[in-house]
């Protein structure tokens, strides 16, 4: 594990407080001096230029955004950053090691689960969440797991098939 | 020995995507992933009013935050000559408001600061006094005697018709209608909808002085239009003017036209002399940008008691909001909405059109669709059904009697169109023997009895897609043709570049495998680009279906080109002339000795190490394609569902989709493009539309109010195929990324009318939310969705 520092950039001249936020993402631990009112999808984007969190709708709807927060799926664009203060964060750029891809990752390449490729992160990581509580779902419960992720592409049947597919994977049978 | 096509990912092979390697990593690359150094960040404040005076802005708060580099204002827009900017369809549009507001959203000041959260609070400083007018939201206010001029701005403009416009036989058609056993009538609304990518829109500007050069980063889907349009607004030699596209997180239509914030953008890096990043907010897009549709319709078919249809009769009111800012072909006014009916054996139709000006978001874009063929289908595929209802007859049976025959191509379509090719009847019988039409009939008989609501809609059409050829389609006097280029490397790789640009379609995958299929190069072996007007060769981009139509194949005339320069350097290499040389996938040969032979990547090394005298050496080519016709999908979709008349819910019982594009290049993708498109179609038929409270409020301005269908609620599709080439298209291709967005709303429709019409109920206007299919089961009453006008009480 390296301690990385590294500043957000904000305007020093004015008057409005920062704070010092300490974050492990994708297994390393980071610290940004930030104004309080940083939003998590804003310190990962442009913070520590984690880009493959995207930011959609602004008003938790569509989920692109979505990272997973100690392990549980949350919509970073709704989360201040100072709330992931002293905890571990999980986004796409951590899915895949260098040389193997996540399941989740193969799937949704293998079942055409995704075009555009702006809202795959997110659904991703949820389907991430989902698989890490059971690896065996049904396709209603994929659908339900997936149901805070928006996509205007796909129709969702290849996505549903992706994970599935994951699932299968992880259980060692794919 | 030839190769194996399928194998080295040629044509109909399921290919994996080659772009999906970098957006599963989250290493893909939108247009808010690109950092510039010394950028600075824009916000647009927008107007809260629909229609009012704007009487002072005062920035003095917001220049007062530290970090704020500038406000711009409609004032000092037009002191530079850019407060307005003419639109894609010879009308002009507010950059900056300066007079007065003329929609809820309308860019009021754009804020320029350090920091996108400076940004922000520097709009949130600005003080406008409105003097607030009253706001016109639908055709009928607009076109009252005494309604407000919306656009005064506008010399000679005296009230608020956009447009006037017919097509058709007009006398012919009343003739038809004189004969008619029969006539059938409808009149419905095609509510507003907005394409919602969920990438909303954005750009960079960098503008060097040092160079004059400038760049701009920017969600497009034509870069090269934008190229030539902001040459023609900003006064900037078109040479001068590099636009990359990157990464699109979807389009759909939506991201087509011009918007203010690309040129504020422009003018503030122009300004500044630093790079200007702005990414709009899901609620700007929603409530600024281009939306779809919006049309009111009204339809008459006239009918011979044995259900042949003699004639039809159109006319439609479209709301394009403040501004005429539609992309579309100049010459139609109304998009192609004159393709209706192209798939039946109509003999005469007429059609009028009138477009007015409302205090609403500017648009009518071609939201997955070519120019208001939504619209078209919808009209046609609900005024079949009437008309099948009207008559007593059967739905299938009453399509069936009417559809064009398959030895009748070429055949004219009613409004002059030329159909070319499709086994339509094929198509529809794939369709009512999967869905199980007969019994499903006998069970809604049974279900009826028992009070449940059981219905089956169909929807078959035949859509022109793949503007241009450019006798006709133009945009802003700009021909709708489209480009490639080929470079072939010496050790027999290669670069494709074209003019269409990819938003999810997966162009980098399929365009490599019309190579592959054409020279034989292996599809991993060619990288394709877009996007960028510095390296691709000028093309019109990508909406309307038109990339594989055009650009798809100009990607085969290109490498036919090189493998006509291959083949003489083949015949130099084996040392024969020309003539006696033969092809097989990736290798020529000497006629009657086919293991004396060269490979394309042989040739390919001898173009730039020996070459025969008197060639030039090199193997790349370009070609600018003009199709002579556009291609004509056929589609049948069949929904079946359930209707609670307690709730007015309804579900999706199944749905059957029967679609001939012609030859899939990728059959894996193909059938990517038709399932999302039926979840649009369904989201329309559903829950998705943008409507406006009496005060031209925009209701649906986030998605907590505009409702897209998540996982949840998508039902699932069954897809079926048939395949007749396109007979003038170089490896019989056909557009399909719309079709069922085309043509999938009627068959939800028809399916709930089908449910409830033995009630009496003749039509409910999309969306079919609960509360108007609950009313309209409940009264026996049409349900209209036209949004509500100010009365005086």
């Amino acid at each position: 594990m390296t301690s990385l520092f590294e500043e957000v950039p904000v305007s020093i001249d004015n008057d409005i407080p920062t704070t010092r936020v300490e974050v492990t993402v994708n297994g390393e631990r980071r610290a940004a001096e930030i104004e309080p009112r940083l939003l998590l999808a804003h310190l990962l984007r442009n913070g520590f230029k984690l880009t493959g969190t995207h930011t959609g709708c602004d008003t938790t709807n569509c989920g692109a955004c979505t990272v997973l927060l100690d392990g549980e799926p949350v919509k970073s664009c709704t989360v201040f950053a100072v709330q992931a203060n002293g905890h571990e964060v999980t986004t796409v750029e951590g899915l895949a090691s260098s040389e193997q891809l996540h399941p989740i990752q193969e799937g949704f390449k293998d079942e055409h689960g995704l075009q555009c490729g702006f809202c795959t992160p997110g659904m991703m990581l949820s389907a991430v969440a989902l698989l890490n509580e059971n690896n065996d779902p049904t396709e209603d419960e994929v659908r339900w797991a997936l149901s805070g992720n928006l996509c205007r592409c796909t129709g969702y049947q290849n996505i549903v098939k992706a994970v599935l597919w994951a699932g299968a994977k992880m259980r060692g049978e794919q | 020995m030839a190769l194996d096509e399928v194998k080295i990912g040629g044509l109909g092979s399921s290919r994996k995507r080659v772009e999906d390697n970098r957006f599963i990593r989250g290493r893909g690359n939108y247009v808010d992933d690109v950092v510039l150094p010394g950028m600075l960040y824009m916000e647009i404040l927008r107007s809260p009013l629909a229609h009012a005076k704007i009487k002072s802005i005062d920035t003095s708060a917001a220049y007062a935050i530290p970090g704020m580099r500038m406000v711009m204002t409609g004032e000092m827009m037009a002191a530079r000559n850019l407060a307005w900017m003419p639109t894609l369809s010879y009308d002009t549009q507010a950059v900056l408001a300066t007079d007065k507001v003329r929609f809820q959203g309308q860019e009021v000041c754009a804020v320029i600061a350090d920091d996108p959260y400076i940004a922000r609070d520097g709009v949130e400083a600005i003080v406008v006094d409105y003097e607030p007018l009253p706001p016109i939201v639908n055709p009928e206010q607009a076109k009252a005697p005494d309604a407000p001029l919306i656009r005064d701005d506008k010399v000679g403009q005296n009230d608020n018709v956009v447009f006037d416009w017919e097509v058709g036989d007009r006398e012919g058609t009343d003739r038809a209608f004189a004969e008619a056993d029969k006539i059938s009538t409808i009149s419905m609304h095609y509510p507003r909808s907005h394409p919602s990518p969920i990438e909303p829109c954005g750009s960079i500007a960098d503008y060097d002085r040092s160079t004059s050069k400038l760049t701009v980063y920017m969600t497009t889907q034509a870069p090269h239009i934008i190229r030539a349009a902001v040459s023609l607004v900003a006064e900037i030699p078109e040479h001068m003017i590099r636009i990359i596209s990157p990464d699109l997180g979807g389009g759909f239509g939506n991201k087509v036209p011009v918007y203010p914030g690309y040129v504020m953008s422009i003018l503030a890096s122009i300004l500044l002399e630093k790079p200007v990043k702005w990414i709009e907010d899901k609620t700007g897009n929603l409530i600024s940008t281009g939306f779809g549709r919006d049309v009111y319709l009204k339809g008459e078919m006239a009918l011979r008691n044995d259900g042949k249809i003699l004639g039809v009769r159109m006319h439609t009111d479209s709301d394009h909001g403040a501004f005429f800012s539609d992309a579309q072909p100049s010459k139609f006014k109304i998009g192609l909405m004159h393709s209706a009916f192209a798939c039946y054996d109509v003999p005469t139709a007429h059609l009028t059109a009138q477009g007015v000006y409302t205090n609403k978001a500017p648009g009518g874009v071609a939201y997955r669709c070519s120019f208001r063929v939504t619209e078209a289908m919808y009209f046609q595929e609900r005024m079949v059904q009437a008309a099948a209802d009207d008559l007593g007859m059967d739905q299938a049976e009453f399509r069936r009697i009417n559809l064009v025959k398959d030895d009748d191509f070429p055949k004219r379509t009613p409004f002059g169109f030329l159909t070319d090719s499709g086994q339509y009847e094929k198509c529809l019988q794939i369709g009512l023997d999967a869905i199980g039409y007969d019994d499903f009939k006998q069970q809604q008989e049974e279900a009826r009895k028992r009070g449940r609501l059981l219905g089956i809609g169909i929807s078959t059409m035949t859509e022109p897609l793949g503007a241009g050829n450019s006798r006709e389609y133009d945009i802003l006097g700009i021909k709708m043709f489209d480009s490639a280029e080929l470079r072939v490397h010496m050790t027999g790789k290669a670069i494709l570049r074209t003019g269409a640009k990819t938003q999810g379609q997966g162009h980098e995958t399929t365009w490599a495998q019309i190579v592959a299929h054409e020279l034989g190069i292996p599809a991993e072996d060619i990288i394709v680009e877009e996007g960028d007007t510095d390296t691709a060769p000028f093309g019109m981009g990508t909406y309307a279906s038109r990339s594989t139509p055009v650009a798809g194949a100009a990607v085969s005339m290109v490498s036919r080109k090189i493998r006509a320069k291959a083949r003489k350097i083949a015949a130099h290499l084996l040392e024969v002339s020309d003539e006696d040389i033969e092809w097989e996938l990736g290798r020529f040969y000497v006629r009657g000795a086919q293991d004396r032979g060269v490979t394309i990547q042989e040739c390919a090394m001898a173009a730039y190490s020996n070459v025969p005298d008197g060639m030039e050496p090199g193997l790349e080519n370009n070609a600018y394609y003009d199709p002579p016709n556009l291609t004509w999908p056929f589609a049948c979709y069949i929904a079946t569902v359930e209707v609670d008349p307690e709730t007015g819910v309804w579900d999706v019982l199944r749905l059957v989709a029967v679609d001939d594009c012609g030859v899939r290049i990728n059959p894996m993708i193909v059938e990517g493009q038709i399932m999302g498109g039926l979840t649009e179609a369904y989201a329309m038929a559903n829950m998705q539309f943008i409507t406006f409270d009496e005060d031209g409020n925009c209701v649906g301005s986030n998605y907590m109010d505009y409702l897209l269908p998540t996982a949840w609620e998508t039902p699932g599709f069954e897809l079926h195929e048939v395949v007749t080439p396109c007979p003038h298209h170089p490896i019989g291709a056909k557009g399909i990324g719309e079709c069922a967005t085309v043509g999938g709303p009627a068959a939800f429709v028809n399916a709930v009318m089908n449910a409830v019409s033995h009630l009496g109920v003749r039509n409910i206007d999309m969306p079919l939310l609960p509360d108007r299919v609950y009313e309209a089961v409940q009264t026996g009453n049409d349900i209209s969705g036209m949004p509500p006008v100010k009365t005086d009480s």
